[in-house]
């Protein structure tokens, strides 16, 4: 069970976008589309998980005062391995997310699981800790992709991340009423800032009840 | 002449923390205070510019006679690194004050997508040396400008009456929503 919890805390309690705060780069920059916010969340979750796995294996190896810098180097490796490969296999990915994927070494979800919690724990924990992470991230990706395509362009689409001719699915439900605003840097501020103010008013409202129950 | 519209490019219209959403963090953690605001700036401005330079350096006279060139992001994130750690160590040294307020937020300019993706984007841009020490220069400055600017907005947020659910980040990334509309209405300037 207490399994279960190392894997489940990422993806609500601390999920590392809505709660932590961390990786807002990326998660701003490349939200435009759904295909890119899976594309993403893919490449972070198998970094991750590298990650975590090397560094809680080595954890007593590292001597404490450079850790740091040997983190990043860790990082810095699996992230070049991952871009290569995108670069491959994933070409038209590979073109639409651009900097953002060597850009994931500076991303502070890795290096702060790598600090906070794989230096700390088994291999075990931390796979699963990388696991509920790097979901909570892609779940967090999606649904700020999902509101800006959606009122961006007035539609939906999705593609195969591999082969960028297959269509999965793609609707428009009403794009000649776009705010194409919500496609530029600025929605992406805008449509964050009302997820977390969302969040923070369904927080505010069970602290509220909570209290009256204790008054009664 | 290019190089003065570079300049301007980099710093207006293209700023590196509005339109490319680099260095959202200290964007956010440091911006309380105006004058912290500041310091992060020519702290950054510091390691960008140097860093700007010894990566070019590296890669176009180290890394690609020996063919080499995919270990570039190992060597730049080391340049960063120490970079920030001699910083660090001079702040820590010179003036404790500056040292003890900008606190955790010092040695995560490592971390800080600003560094790695200017020196990332000289290389994909196919600058040379003089343009990518003005691009050096312009991306920081554009960083504090935008830094300093969104801490006074923020002083004045404090005081304001603000919808408890929007209170705190909500209404800071609104904010710098906002002041990504107005940089946007200036694209037509390069």
């Amino acid at each position: 069970m207490k399994k279960f919890d190392v894997f489940k805390k990422g993806l609500f309690v601390e999920n590392p976008i809505f709660v932590l705060l961390l990786g807002l780069c990326s998660s701003l920059a490349i939200t435009t589309s759904l295909t890119n916010a899976i594309g993403m969340g893919m490449a972070v979750i198998c970094v991750l998980l590298m990650s975590n796995f090397i560094i809680s294996l080595l954890r007593k190896i590292i001597p404490n005062e450079i850790r740091i810098p040997v983190f990043i180097v860790i990082i810095a490796t699996l992230v070049k391995c991952v871009q290569m490969l995108m670069n491959a296999y994933t070409p038209a990915l590979y073109e639409s997310l651009g900097v953002f994927i060597p850009l994931i070494v500076v991303n502070c979800i890795i290096l702060g699981r790598a600090e906070s919690f794989a230096s700390k724990n088994g291999v075990v924990d931390s796979i699963l800790d990388a696991l509920g992470m790097g979901l909570g991230y892609t779940f967090a990706v999606l649904i700020i992709s999902f509101f800006r395509e959606l009122i961006g362009t007035g539609g939906l689409s999705l593609y195969n991340p591999f082969d960028a001719s297959q269509i999965i699915f793609q609707f428009s439900f009403f794009s000649d009423y776009a705010i194409s605003l919500f496609t530029q840097p600025a929605g992406a501020f805008i449509t964050l800032g009302t997820i977390l103010a969302f969040i923070q008013f369904l927080k505010v409202r069970k602290a509220n009840k909570a209290k009256k129950a204790e008054v009664k | 002449m290019e190089l003065v519209s570079l300049f301007i490019g980099l710093t207006f219209v293209n700023n590196v923390v509005l339109s490319k959403f680099y260095a959202i963090c200290p964007l956010l953690g440091v911006s309380k205070k105006p004058k912290n605001a500041l310091n992060m700036g020519y702290a950054v401005t510091f390691v960008i510019f140097l860093a700007s330079i010894i990566t070019y350096l590296l890669y176009y006279h180290v890394l690609t006679p020996l063919g080499i060139t995919y270990l570039d992001l190992i060597t730049f994130i080391l340049v960063i690194a120490s970079l920030v750690q001699f910083v660090e160590m001079f702040l820590k040294k010179t003036s404790p004050e500056i040292y003890k307020s900008m606190g955790v937020y010092l040695p995560l300019i490592t971390t800080n997508c600003a560094v790695l993706g200017v020196a990332l984007d000289n290389i994909s841009a196919g600058y040379t040396l003089i343009e990518a020490m003005v691009a050096g220069l312009a991306v920081p400055i554009g960083f504090t400008l935008v830094i300093y600017v969104f801490a006074t907005i923020r002083e004045r947020l404090e005081i304001a009456n603000v919808p408890e659910s929007f209170k705190g980040t909500p209404i800071a990334l609104i904010t710098a929503g906002i002041m990504a509309c107005a940089i946007a209405g200036i694209a037509g300037l390069v």
